[in-house]
């Protein structure tokens, strides 16, 4: 398999504002960036668990696109709602998916996406409430060869 | 009319058990005696009657089916059923060693009690049992068919699962699932399912594009005075385990949650009963089982564990009725206010001699079967020792398919699936076409040759282990262990998937694989759309015409730790 250096992320709707794609970098690091991203996205923060929904699948059907829901428990009001998710995958070689944007607007903290994930790996969210309060939420996808199955 | 026997005195059996099996030499009983009335006898129970068919795999004739004597179990299904097999499975089931039960169940004495029980199956015998379950228990009776049932045979391939659909016809199922239907492709299956007059029932099926459900998730059925609400779950991994590229626009997987929601929404519609009929799996129903709430009965299916009782988890009854059309389950359920106040459950074995064909299916059988009959009684040669395929890690049958592409395809290693299907041939039979087909009738059975590294096979052999090994059941995706010719390994099944696989050896010279050297490998039943050469049942026919008479010695190439 070829590096992979292209991360392909689709907007399917959803009470979604904005997407903004991780910047790219040119070459695939070993050990990837995910660990900084998320301490960069926390300020250091701890993030508690609870709150994130993560639908994705255990065995990936397709490596290159895999489908990933995401549901924040939020009433989404003015004074409380969820500004931001940010989603890494530990095993790609940049850790970075995406980022999303909510707003009260938005209604639902809710969105569907489709990831590259190079090998088997987690995937990992972490919400930023209007509050400043952190969640999390973590998900192996496996990703296989495939076949011998029966 | 046909003239019923009232019983069989079957033969006397005294072969000594068979060698390698080690400790005590047990003799089979003598002089067993089985009848119809017997495998019938049911002291009826409650309001409703669930019957279950699965995994037939195209098999309208009765066969001979060894049963693992390797189902090894990790995690939190190390040693439970049906990670349970020969003598540990006959004491923890309490069933007599040598008896008809343990022919059915498990490879004890197999060849023995082969010969004095003879074969079990074909759909004929199945129409008669469920058809005296209703007869007996009028419209309580609810047939559900865990799928796997339209592939597996060469009738069945040729008519793309034609002569299944029209065999079960007979039967009135209430409902189906499936896996291997998806293997004759999106169009078919669409058209299968659209003719086939009672639903094919797929919750955790969706669409591609939009993430919309792509099958109907349940069916409601009254009997006996209860709503009874059946989920229908197809194969999670059929996309990843079979070729993607003939169902490009399906997607399935566990969807846990969906399976709560439909449960959740069949209760709101006032189901007395919830019944999810399921190909996921032995152990990814029991983990499902203690995950989602409200779930009364999981038929399982896709694993072919044969379990003579129930499985509780929690509240839910987990029923496991075997492979290959050997046994049909019945569940007597007292449902009341809403919940299962009592069972009583029985997995029928269907000693073909004991139990008289039903004339309607026999008939519509041979008709299915004519046009192939000449093809399939051809002998393509003889085999002096017992050929299986059932098992962890490899069956005498995917030897002799691994013997078969070293050879016919002059390569230095082999790969064959670990499919749990395909039939058994006894000591001294002929080998037919049938037999050859009935392991191999596949929709992509091109056989590839190519080179592949020392590393890239150790990568494969990695991946198909954590297939089958990996602690969470969620993350197993397929069938036993992929089989190897031409080369030795050892295997810690405990270990994290990289780590498992260790001493591959070529076993020509005994020398270690060398990771950046390619090896000539021949391999069948690639999931890569495209892929090259001869159709599988034709290497092994060739072979086999070739060589005559085959003799295999027990399989050591494999050296499996951590059990």
């Amino acid at each position: 398999m070829g590096a992979i250096n292209r991360r392909q992320a689709f907007l399917l709707g959803g009470g979604l504002v904005a997407l903004t794609l991780m910047p790219m970098t040119a070459d695939a690091e070993p050990s990837n960036d995910a660990a900084e991203l998320i301490k960069k996205f926390t300020g250091g923060k701890e993030a508690a668990s609870g709150k994130i929904s993560l639908d994705l699948p255990e065995i990936a059907e397709n490596g290159n696109t895999v489908p990933l829901s995401l549901t924040v428990d939020s009433p989404m009001t003015a004074d409380n709602y969820v500004k931001e998710v940010l989603f890494v995958a530990d095993g790609n070689p940049n850790g970075g998916v995406a980022t999303l944007m909510f707003s009260p607007l938005s209604g639902k903290a809710e969105a569907s996406i489709r990831i590259r994930l190079a090998q088997t790996q987690n995937v990992i969210a972490v919400a930023k409430m209007s509050d400043g309060s952190l969640f999390t939420e973590r998900k192996t996808v496996k990703v296989t060869i495939g076949g011998c199955g029966g | 009319m046909i003239s019923r026997r009232e019983f069989v005195q079957v033969a006397l059996a005294t072969a000594a058990l068979a060698a390698g099996a080690g400790g005590t030499a047990t003799r089979a009983f003598a002089q067993q005696k089985l009848t119809e009335k017997e495998l019938l006898a049911f002291e009826p129970l409650g309001n409703v009657t669930l019957v279950h068919v699965t995994d037939i795999h195209g098999q309208l004739m009765p066969l001979y089916f060894r049963e693992p004597s390797t189902n090894l179990g990790v995690g939190d299904a190390k040693g439970q059923p049906p990670h349970i097999t020969g003598r540990d499975f006959l004491a923890r089931f309490g069933v007599a060693p040598g008896s008809s039960a343990a022919y059915a169940l498990t490879s004890e004495d197999f060849e023995a009690l082969a010969k004095t029980y003879g074969q079990i199956g074909g759909l004929d015998r199945a129409a008669t049992v469920i058809k005296a379950i209703r007869a007996e228990r009028g419209d309580r009776v609810v047939l559900l068919d865990g799928g796997d049932t339209w592939q597996g045979s060469w009738s069945s391939l040729q008519t793309r699962g034609q002569d299944m659909i029209d065999c079960m016809a007979l039967l009135k199922p209430d409902a189906m699932t499936g896996h291997w239907e998806f293997t004759y492709g999106t169009e078919r299956v669409k058209q299968a399912v659209d003719a086939l007059g009672f639903p094919f029932l797929g919750l955790n099926i969706r669409d591609t594009e939009w993430n919309e459900p792509a099958f109907e998730a349940s069916t409601t059925i009254e009997r006996g005075g209860a709503k009874i609400a059946v989920l229908g779950q197809a194969f999670p991994y059929t996309p990843v385990a079979n070729p993607r590229w003939m169902i490009p626009n399906w997607s399935f997987g566990v969807r846990e949650e969906d399976v709560q929601a439909q449960v959740d929404k069949a209760r709101k519609a006032g189901a007395d009963l919830v019944v999810l009929l399921s190909h996921n799996g032995f152990d990814v129903d029991r983990k499902l089982a203690s995950r989602v709430r409200g779930l009364d009965v999981i038929l399982t299916g896709h694993t072919h564990d044969a379990l003579p009782e129930a499985v509780k988890v929690g509240k839910t009854l987990l029923i496991a009725s075997g492979s290959s059309g050997k046994f049909v389950s019945r569940l007597d359920l007292d449902v009341r206010d809403g919940e299962v106040k009592a069972y009583r459950y029985k997995l029928i074995p269907l000693f073909s001699d004991v139990i008289t064909p039903d004339a309607q299916m026999a008939a519509k059988i041979a008709e299915v079967r004519k046009p192939f009959a000449a093809e399939l009684g051809r002998a393509l040669g003889r085999t002096e020792t017992l050929l299986y395929r059932r098992g962890n890690f490899n069956g005498t049958f995917d030897d002799l398919i691994c013997q078969a592409l070293l050879q016919e395809r002059d390569a230095e290693i082999a790969l064959s699936p670990g499919f749990r299907w395909g039939t058994t041939v006894m000591p001294g039979q002929d080998i037919t076409f049938e037999d050859v087909t009935n392991a191999t009738a596949i929709t992509y059975p091109a056989v590839y040759r190519m080179g592949m590294t020392g590393a890239r096979l150790k990568e494969i052999i990695e991946d198909v282990a954590d297939n089958l090994f990996n602690v969470d059941p969620y993350y197993q995706q397929g069938g036993d262990m992929v089989r190897i010719g031409g080369m030795s390994y050892a295997i810690d099944i405990n270990k994290p998937q990289g780590q498992r696989i260790s001493d591959m050896r070529l076993i020509k010279t005994g020398a270690a694989i060398d990771p950046s050297r390619e090896y000539q490998v021949a391999g069948w039943a690639s999931v890569n759309e495209g892929t090259q050469g001869p159709p599988i049942w034709e290497v092994v026919s060739s072979y086999l015409q070739r060589q005559k008479t085959i003799r295999l010695e027990p399989n050591r190439a494999v050296k499996v730790t951590g059990v």
